[in-house]
């Protein structure tokens, strides 16, 4: 039986159609990540399977039993904010401990549960300290610990990432996949960030203006991209015509050729960016973005005249 | 050689540059704030007498009075009691009305937030005029209209009560609570609010274990201010309970305009702001150590 069923879930804000018929099936365990340019209506349906956006039609069952009848403190799912919205007057333990006081969960359980959620998340040693007191990456784990602790059916993620710096992001995106993988929690992410979501997913759903554009394993998604959108917003494309067909070719498939009948064309910028350099070659075909590894041997530079293959 | 790059004593000539630039602004002050304020407290070391008038001594006898002089005693327990009270109802009615305002639309809150604030802008003696307009006695508007109806016997006692006091006061007062506790709730996340839901908690629960505690910093400072407001109001008083029932800030006036006797006046109105600051300083203090972890 599929875990999480989302049937034509539908939400409709006045006249703006925020999410439009969308169908999802989520298996137990699965890392699932909503992906889509802001107001494509990821939040909006994380929410509604959170509970604190009614839907408009459409169902929402999970393990079979009808979601949207529950009040948010009935539907047992871990959340774990943008903002991640601790409580400003507990300690990192009291907030962990909030949810399973509010279960009823005995002191001494308690207490053992707790520690163990915050060594899970590396905070052992900070659970008294209020959350101001605190990084961003470690509220962030507090955050965590806090939507784990209760053993949430689902784990719910909305932009958990995205208010801390690049490296800190890549560090968290590295242990929120092998938290999620020890716990074994069916997780489902939105995010903005496609590197962010092929990073962490068992499957990607790309959404646009309220719809489903694809659902699909990340690479099969990059690779083979359903849409126009999907192929655009999933990294790097160019969309070239050659002899007439229009073509999307991602720019680390280009290389430099010798070969006479490839793509002519002359290298207008060149730009280093550690391990690789991007160029763009203006092409009659249009211009063309091409992305090669920095490996380290000759390079053409800008205003040469170069062929392009892929 | 290379430059010391730490700012060295400033010279000589600048050192009192800040202090005369702002000398303009610290002699008004001194003018108008420090010098009759110190002034008031030598008054109330002077001497009175009906037929002598005020003799420039130092006695202690005002002081004497007031510490030990039952009638005293009286008006500065009324004056507290008062201000107690109408803290107390100013907390229960602005704390819960602040909350529904922060979580009304952007629409209505600002409709609601000028029936809430549009008092102030309405003189205190109308105010309380209004209430002795209702109230007022037989004659008042609601006694008589509660006497025809047959709900009450005789005119319910609002003027000249320590109740109409309260009443008149938390009415003049509760504003400035509603706008200290919902200033407290803008800093509070929304998500937080869902956040403990989600966690399993009822509603009451949210209020009382998440969004209570995050106000409470309102709470005080909306209590500080009303306490010190209203034990030092003087139109209320002076409206509800006449000469009849008087608080010492009414107690002050009269020593000054009617007895005559400076020196007492001031006594009572220097110890009545000795109090305040006291009681001010005292839960300014208090609050900061209690919520210094938590909010900075």
């Amino acid at each position: 039986m599929p875990f999480l069923v989302l049937d034509k879930l539908t939400k409709r804000f006045g006249e703006h159609l925020a999410v439009d018929a969308l169908s999802l099936t989520v298996e137990q365990g699965e890392f699932v990540s909503l992906l889509g340019p802001s107001g494509c209506g990821k939040t909006t349906t994380l929410q509604m399977i959170a509970g604190f956006v009614e839907a408009t039609s459409g169902s929402a069952t999970l393990e079979g039993r009808d979601l949207l009848a529950m009040k948010p403190a009935q539907r047992g799912l871990g959340l774990v904010f943008q903002s991640y919205a601790l409580f400003p007057h507990m300690t990192a333990a009291q907030n962990v401990a909030f949810g399973l006081e509010m279960r009823g969960v005995a002191r001494a359980e308690r207490a053992a549960r707790v520690a163990e959620a915050l060594a899970l998340v590396g905070l052992a040693n900070l659970a008294d300290r209020y959350p101001r007191r605190m990084s961003g990456g470690q509220q962030q784990r507090v955050a965590l610990a806090r939507a784990l602790v209760i053993k949430p059916r689902i784990l719910l993620l909305d932009e958990p990432l995205s208010n801390l710096d690049a490296k800190l992001r890549e560090e968290m995106q590295i242990e929120l996949r092998q938290i999620q993988r020890t716990v074994g929690t069916t997780t489902i992410l939105v995010t903005h960030d496609q590197a962010e979501a092929m990073a962490l997913s068992d499957r990607v759903v790309v959404m646009n203006a309220g719809r489903v554009e694809q659902v699909a394993r990340p690479h099969e998604a990059y690779e083979r991209p359903a849409t126009p959108f999907v192929a655009t917003f999933l990294g790097k494309t160019n969309r070239l015509n050659v002899n007439g067909t229009e073509v999307s070719v991602r720019p680390e498939r280009i290389r430099f050729s010798g070969d006479p009948s490839a793509l002519a064309g002359k290298v207008v910028a060149r730009i280093f960016q550690g391990n690789h350099w991007l160029y763009q070659v203006d092409t009659e075909a249009g211009r063309v973005t091409v992305i090669r590894q920095n490996s380290g041997d000759g390079v053409p530079g800008e205003g040469e005249d170069v062929r392009l293959a892929w | 050689m290379v430059a010391d790059p730490r700012p060295g004593p400033l010279p000589r000539e600048t050192e009192y540059r800040p202090w005369l630039l702002s000398a303009p602004a610290l002699a008004l002050f001194a003018a108008i704030v420090v010098v009759p304020l110190a002034m008031t407290v030598a008054l109330s070391f002077h001497d009175f007498s009906t037929m002598g008038g005020i003799k420039p001594v130092f006695i202690l006898k005002n002081w004497h009075d007031l510490f030990t002089d039952e009638y005293f005693r009286e008006m500065f327990g009324r004056t507290v009691r008062i201000a107690l009270w109408v803290t107390a109802i100013c907390i229960v009615v602005g704390a819960p009305e602040a909350y529904i305002l922060s979580r009304m639309s952007a629409r209505w809150r600002g409709i609601f937030l000028f029936v809430i604030l549009g008092p102030l802008l309405i003189s205190v003696v109308a105010r309380t005029l209004g209430w002795a307009l209702l109230f007022g006695g037989a004659t008042g508007v609601v006694n008589q209209a509660l006497m025809k109806l047959h709900v009450i016997a005789r005119p319910l006692p609002f003027m000249f009560t320590e109740t109409g006091m309260v009443v008149a006061l938390a009415h003049v007062l509760v504003p400035f609570m509603v706008l200290s506790v919902w200033a407290a709730l803008q800093r509070l996340d929304p998500q937080v609010e869902n956040a403990a839901l989600s966690l399993g908690a009822p509603h009451w629960t949210v209020l009382r274990r998440v969004v209570l505690p995050q106000a409470m910093p309102g709470v005080l400072s909306g209590a500080i201010l009303v306490f010190s407001l209203a034990a030092s109001a003087f139109a209320t008083p002076a409206i509800i309970g006449g000469r009849r029932l008087k608080v010492a800030s009414t107690l002050a006036y009269d020593e000054f305009l009617n007895t005559l006797n400076w020196p007492l006046g001031a006594a009572v109105a220097v110890l009545l702001l000795a109090g305040l600051v006291v009681v001010v300083l005292g839960a300014n203090r208090w609050v900061e150590k209690r919520y210094a972890g938590v909010f900075e």
